[in-house]
């Protein structure tokens, strides 16, 4: 490990890609990320890669289809409005099975929304966004240094699997600094990539990557490739950490910034005799189901905790299974839930 | 017992308020503190304010968002009026006497009201107002090192600047002393 630095998370997202080999950006400026792209902007040149502002995000989208078709490790971020105008391109991608990573660092929404942090595009991340069937991995760090770790990973598993992968953050985290360290060596995963379209150089058949398939026999034979391959990220990549779970009273479950406001509640309510859990998922597709499995029996109650309007405790209602109630606390509009808020919701569940 | 330290610093956009926070934050990562820094940026910034919240801390930082302070460094009479109420009981409230124009209200907290600009301006570069009210911060609380912030100056600032260093550490022990 090196030195410590301290850096604004969007910061950190674009150094990490960079250190993971990125050489190709593509974007389009809204906050809360436009650091990930002003940063992208001075790093590409120094390392002989490509960094274009693109027209809008639909150009940005496309041009990662492009890049990532040529078999390069490529980039794009954007926040919430921006990664709903990328979601044809988003589809696409998945079905000309591309890896590239997509950031984004979500604002409260709907609509136009506001700038402030939020988490209400879960729904958008994990059951589509786009069209069609097709999964990709989310990943939702809670901290500047998962930041790193994570998106460093992402280009990983993105080539491992010729998957999309999202970096899903929030306001807050693009924002805030904290100290990260980065390694000296990053691990990077060389894959074959004989797949993609390089020129034949007259010695080889053509490469082809499409989204097209008109015979319906042989799109329902893509789809099943597909579902086969989603069914081994699921088995291989699911990613959470559980804490403070044996015999608690309550398990909280929150990812990303409210993972971490959830750990203080968990020292003051422990000063108050109530043992609080917390299951975070740090990816969100695939969702830990087998977390929630596992504890299902121990609490009295589940809690997701979220900055939308209740949308993961979806996911956990499915994953607990009717075995333990499942409440919710949420807030909206940029709103940040407080330790005491969610203290006080543990105490009306337990009472 | 573990140690947490919440410091909001607000102000005008210009005053070097997120600078301000950001040597705190890195000065506390120099003396092998767990730190935060997150700055405001959403509507409030395009009224002219700023304000960032910074954690320094013995244990991992949990929200870096602050309901609560056991600090405040305020340089406008709006940013008094939004944190004053915040700050834990036997908390210390800071202010640029010479820009706030009021006292604090509160009487269980520890208040040092300072003519920041004023002197910083009697210095020659009304920008060290904010040093100033740091050292006032660092002599109260302890919260980082007087080394460690002068190894943050050379950090943050910008090289072309780093000449100005030794002036800020005067502006800096004239706060601590005053």
């Amino acid at each position: 490990m090196g030195q410590k630095l301290l850096m604004k998370g969007n910061e950190v997202i674009a150094e990490a890609a960079v250190r993971a080999g990125c050489r190709h950006y593509f974007g389009y400026p809204i906050t809360p990320q436009t650091e990930i792209a002003h940063y992208m902007a001075k790093r590409m040149p120094e390392v002989g890669g490509v960094f274009v502002q693109a027209e809008s995000e639909v150009a940005a989208i496309n041009m990662v289809y492009g890049a990532a078709s040529a078999g390069v490790r490529v980039m794009t971020s954007s926040s919430s409005p921006g990664i709903s105008l990328k979601q044809e391109g988003i589809s696409y991608s998945a079905c000309a099975e591309l890896p590239a990573v997509i950031v984004n660092i979500v604002r409260c929404g709907p609509g136009l929304g506001g700038i402030l942090p939020a988490q209400c595009d879960y729904f958008q991340a994990v059951k589509g966004g786009g069209h069609g069937d097709y999964k990709m991995v989310v990943l939702a760090p809670s901290s500047v240094q998962e930041l790193y770790e994570m998106t460093v990973e992402a280009f990983n598993i993105a080539d491992k699997y010729r998957t999309l992968v999202m970096v899903m953050g929030d306001g807050i985290l693009g924002q805030m600094m904290e100290a990260v360290e980065f390694k000296d060596k990053e691990n990077i995963v060389a894959v074959d990539k004989s797949w993609a379209v390089t020129g034949t150089g007259m010695k080889r058949e053509n490469n082809v990557i499409t989204s097209i398939y008109i015979k319906p026999e042989v799109m329902e034979a893509h789809n099943n490739k597909l579902q086969a391959k989603y069914k081994l990220i699921e088995q291989n990549e699911t990613k959470v950490e559980v804490y403070n779970c044996d015999n608690a009273d309550v398990i909280v479950t929150a990812f990303g910034t409210v993972g971490r406001i959830v750990k203080n509640v968990i020292k003051t309510a422990e000063k108050e005799g109530i043992k609080v859990g917390l299951i975070r998922p740090i990816t969100l597709w695939p969702f830990p189901v087998h977390a929630f499995e596992k504890y299902a029996q121990t609490p009295k109650a589940f809690l997701s905790v979220e900055l939308n309007a209740g949308q993961m405790v979806e996911d956990v209602r499915l994953a607990v299974n009717g075995r333990r109630p499942v409440h919710f606390h949420g807030r909206t509009g940029g709103m940040i839930v407080t330790q005491q808020e969610i203290l006080d919701k543990i105490k009306e569940i337990i009472k | 017992m573990s140690v947490q330290q919440e410091i909001i610093i607000a102000g005008f956009g210009g005053q070097g308020i997120l600078s301000a926070g950001r040597l705190i934050a890195y000065a506390g990562m120099l003396d092998n503190k767990n730190v935060s820094w997150l700055p405001s940026y959403g509507p409030e910034m395009r009224g002219g304010t700023a304000n960032c919240h910074v954690i320094v801390s013995d244990e991992p930082v949990g929200s870096p968002i602050l309901n609560k302070a056991t600090s405040i460094i305020v340089m406008n009479g709006p940013s008094l009026d939004k944190f004053e109420g915040i700050v834990s009981p036997g908390g210390l409230v800071i202010t640029d006497s010479s820009l706030v124009g009021k006292s604090p209200k509160r009487t269980d907290v520890d208040v040092s009201e300072i003519p920041a600009s004023r002197i910083a301006s009697e210095m020659g570069n009304a920008t060290y107002a904010s040093i100033i009210l740091l050292g006032k911060l660092v002599a109260k609380t302890g919260v980082i090192s007087k080394e460690s912030f002068e190894e943050a100056l050379k950090e943050v600032l910008p090289p072309k600047y780093h000449h100005l260093i030794p002036e800020e550490m005067k502006a800096f022990e004239l706060g601590m002393n005053y």
